[in-house]
């Protein structure tokens, strides 16, 4: 059976609370059935709204949203059969983890040897068994969280959105609770969208992420694309950490140029420039530049330490290079002793495709 | 052995608990002293008054005091026949005294209402001993029944027994519309007479629908206020606020004037044709005045703890209930709804003890047919000073309130119960 690329299709949709601010703007989106689709951006920029607007608590100020083929703007929320799993949980405080789970069935009067099947089932999937008579408030965070993903999931929806679940979990808990949700999602092949501020959520857990700024989609594609290739400025600095300079193309060639900054010149990766004179914002991963390389590289520099931050597996080392005194180096922790001493001068090279040359900020 | 040797010491040897105890005494004093101004204002304004109240509604003292001598000679009298004449000897005697400190009008009073027709002979006796014409050489029983045939009754004599005891639950049993009856059995006023009784149904059946009415309306308020976004919620929970701080007597009137049978209301519906000029309805001076003007007045203490709890209540689980297939009405009645319970549990139980006891309200806008038991108890404090039976009424009323609070408790649990 193939499966259907557009299961959910976002079709030029805007939204507006106030007839004077878009906050989503001609959104087009479509996500394959059982993917499991990121929207990740900063607060404000639009990705809640979209949820909101898929799963019926908001409609669409134009444009449409289509389920499997269908229009689903006017069909109101509780006839869509799209799970959903709140930021703040929102299990029914009164009633016992059995009465939550069993609520999407009984509403759809569903037998109640059935439901006892489907409960105990969902409860099992988030390892929760023998909790059904507990009230919510007597469970953990974390099991919280497991309910309401269970709650979610027992009705078997086609689709089921997440607004940022993990957010009020500790570290450890978010880190354990990602591969949790991964697994179930694996497990089941139910399609997922999932909302979150926080890229190394979106990162471990997404086959897809949809980078929103400013109403708009900035870049759609799979976590690796989005780490190592960039579109823009905005992507390249909201997604892991990164070294910018900015400057003005001198020369451009196919697959390189050259780009002038305040005091020197570096050779970059022409991605959003096309032509001679074009401002620019050239964006290096920090783990992509080295300290005294061994192979030949075509950018080579020379930088002043400016801080030494001891993090275990690797360092972090913070130059004064070009100009730009927050240069990060990321130095793993291996044998080759570096001199890393604050005021020392040291080599830095990096390749040029390494260096991407973006719209300016 | 082994709870001294388990004991467990501080460094420097001293018992533990003995060590911590005079660690927090110091707190705990300041602690005291911090509330004992309230406490003594709860003591003379709440606590005593209530004693006094309750005191004063069973205190039958009064003819204990008069008669002191009649009622030790009457301790061995078995109250079937006429008395001995050592009982007629002492009551002559403790009688000369009221007459001396011109207290026998009280006496005469007082036996009245055991018993009617006291006025009469105790007025026939108090001639007599005023005009010495009752020898003490002689037999006092014969001479003080050749006064009146009525003190050859042993009833009359049976009545003054039953003043003995100091105390009496005669204002209880009034206030039910009961008394105590020669035989001392508790027995019903005849037919015409019970108006207490109506009274007390009356009150409980106002609060009662007083407290649907404010329910039945003050919940969409309190919703609405609690979801409607601020600019607006304050602007509502303003006009739901005005009342409160207008006086409870302009506001009464105001009803008054919107009322009357020539008010505002009446000319409005006049105007609509929904009724003929010449037969206005009578909205005020009975029951509907009542029910209107108490519901408007105790609205804001439905809404008030309703508006609490459902503020807290996150709008995102009536959203969970929707996108987990329940229709806006399942949603509402299964998850919205039973939230609220705490706050409906209160703001029933505030505005029904406060209808139970209303009394401006009622006074203004009652009529006969409005009229509550509190309106019963004023006129009892003011016209005819029958203190006592205003304070039986008073803490009946009281004892009404702490079942319904002692049922409340057991049937929803008072610590569901939720203010703000």
């Amino acid at each position: 059976m193939s499966k259907n690329t557009e299961f959910v299709k976002f079709d030029k949709v805007d939204k507006s609370y106030d007839g004077k601010v878009l906050v989503v703007k001609d959104l087009n989106l479509n996500i394959s059935e059982g993917e499991f689709i990121t929207m990740l951006g900063p607060s404000g920029s639009g990705k809640t709204t979209c949820l909101m607007m898929l799963a019926g608590f908001e409609t669409p100020t134009n444009g449409e949203i289509y389920l499997d083929s269908n229009p689903i703007s006017n069909i109101p929320p509780h006839k869509r059969g799209i799970g959903m799993v709140f930021q703040n949980y929102a299990l029914f405080p009164h009633m016992t983890v059995y009465e939550n789970l069993a609520f999407p069935l009984r509403v759809r009067k569903v037998k109640k040897d059935e439901i006892d099947k489907k409960v105990d089932k969902a409860l099992s999937m988030v390892s929760l068994s023998g909790f059904e008579s507990r009230m919510p408030a007597q469970l953990s965070g974390g099991q919280q969280q497991r309910v309401a993903v269970a709650r979610a999931l027992v009705f078997d929806p086609a689709v089921v959105l997440m607004d940022e679940p993990l957010g009020a979990l500790d570290k450890n808990l978010r880190e354990s609770m990602q591969y949790e949700i991964k697994h179930i999602h694996e497990n089941i092949g139910v399609t997922v969208v999932y909302v979150t501020h926080d890229q190394g959520e979106a990162l471990t857990m997404s086959n897809r992420i949809a980078v929103f700024n400013d109403g708009k989609v900035q870049q759609l594609s799979s976590p690796d694309k989005l780490y190592e290739e960039p579109v823009n400025s905005f992507v390249a600095e909201f997604i892991g950490e990164n070294n910018t300079f900015g400057g003005e193309v001198t020369d451009i060639s196919k697959d390189i140029c050259k780009v002038k900054l305040q005091n020197g010149e570096i050779l970059a990766n022409p991605i959003s420039v096309n032509s001679k004179g074009d401002k620019t914002t050239v964006s290096i991963r920090p783990e992509r530049a080295l300290i005294n390389p061994k192979d030949k590289m075509d950018n080579n520099q020379t930088g002043k330490i400016e801080e030494v931050i001891y993090h275990g597996d690797h360092t972090r080392v913070r130059l004064d290079l070009l100009g730009n005194k927050e240069f990060i180096l990321k130095v793993p922790n291996s044998s080759n002793e570096l001199d890393l001493k604050l005021g020392n001068e040291i080599k830095v090279g990096w390749n040029s495709q390494d260096a991407r040359a973006l719209d300016p900020k | 052995m082994s709870s001294e040797t388990k004991q467990i010491l501080t460094t420097d040897g001293i018992p533990l608990e003995i060590s911590l105890k005079k660690a927090e005494r110091k707190n705990k004093i300041k602690a005291f002293l911090l509330v004992a101004p309230l406490l003594l204002f709860l003591i003379i304004t709440y606590i005593f008054p209530i004693g006094e109240m309750f005191t004063r509604s069973i205190d039958d003292k009064m003819i204990t005091n008069m008669l002191p001598k009649t009622f030790k000679s009457m301790e061995t009298w078995d109250g079937k026949e006429l008395p001995s004449e050592e009982v007629f000897a002492s009551f002559l005697s403790d009688f000369k005294v009221l007459v001396d400190k011109k207290e026998h009008g009280k006496l005469a009073q007082r036996l009245n209402k055991e018993k009617n027709g006291f006025n009469t002979i105790t007025k026939k006796l108090f001639r007599q001993v005023k005009r010495n014409k009752i020898d003490e050489t002689r037999s006092i029983k014969e001479q003080i029944m050749k006064v009146h045939k009525r003190w050859r009754n042993v009833e009359y004599w049976q009545a003054i027994k039953r003043t003995a005891p100091p105390y009496t639950s005669a204002k209880y049993l009034k206030a039910m519309d009961m008394y105590l009856n020669e035989d001392n059995k508790i027995t019903q006023v005849s037919e015409d007479r019970r108006i207490h009784r109506i009274l007390w149904l009356r009150t409980v059946e106002v609060a009662f629908f007083v407290t649907v009415f404010c329910f039945l309306m003050g919940y969409p308020i309190a919703h609405l206020l609690a979801t409607l976004p601020m600019k607006y919620s304050n602007l509502l929970m303003i006009c739901v606020l005005l009342p409160f701080w207008t006086s409870l007597l302009v506001r009464t009137a105001s009803w008054m004037i919107l009322l009357q049978q020539q008010g505002v209301v009446n000319d409005f519906f006049v105007l609509i044709g929904l009724v003929s000029d010449d037969n206005r309805p009578e909205m005020m001076y009975n029951k509907v005045g009542t029910y209107v003007a108490m519901t408007q007045i105790l609205l804001p203490f439905m809404v008030l703890p309703l508006y609490s709890v459902m503020k807290t209540i996150s709008p995102s689980l009536m959203r969970a209930g929707k996108s987990l297939g329940g229709t806006p009405f399942v949603a509402f009645w299964k998850v919205y709804f039973p939230l609220t319970i705490p706050g409906i549990g209160a703001g029933c139980l505030l505005v029904f003890i406060l209808a139970i006891g209303y009394y401006i309200t009622p006074a203004l806008v009652g009529g006969a047919s409005g009229t509550l038991i509190s309106n019963q108890i004023a006129y009892h404090m003011k016209t005819t000073l029958d203190w006592s039976f205003a304070s039986a009424m008073g803490l009946m009323l009281l004892g009404g309130v702490l079942v319904i609070y002692w049922l409340y408790n057991k049937l929803v649990g008072v610590d569901n119960i939720k203010l703000g």
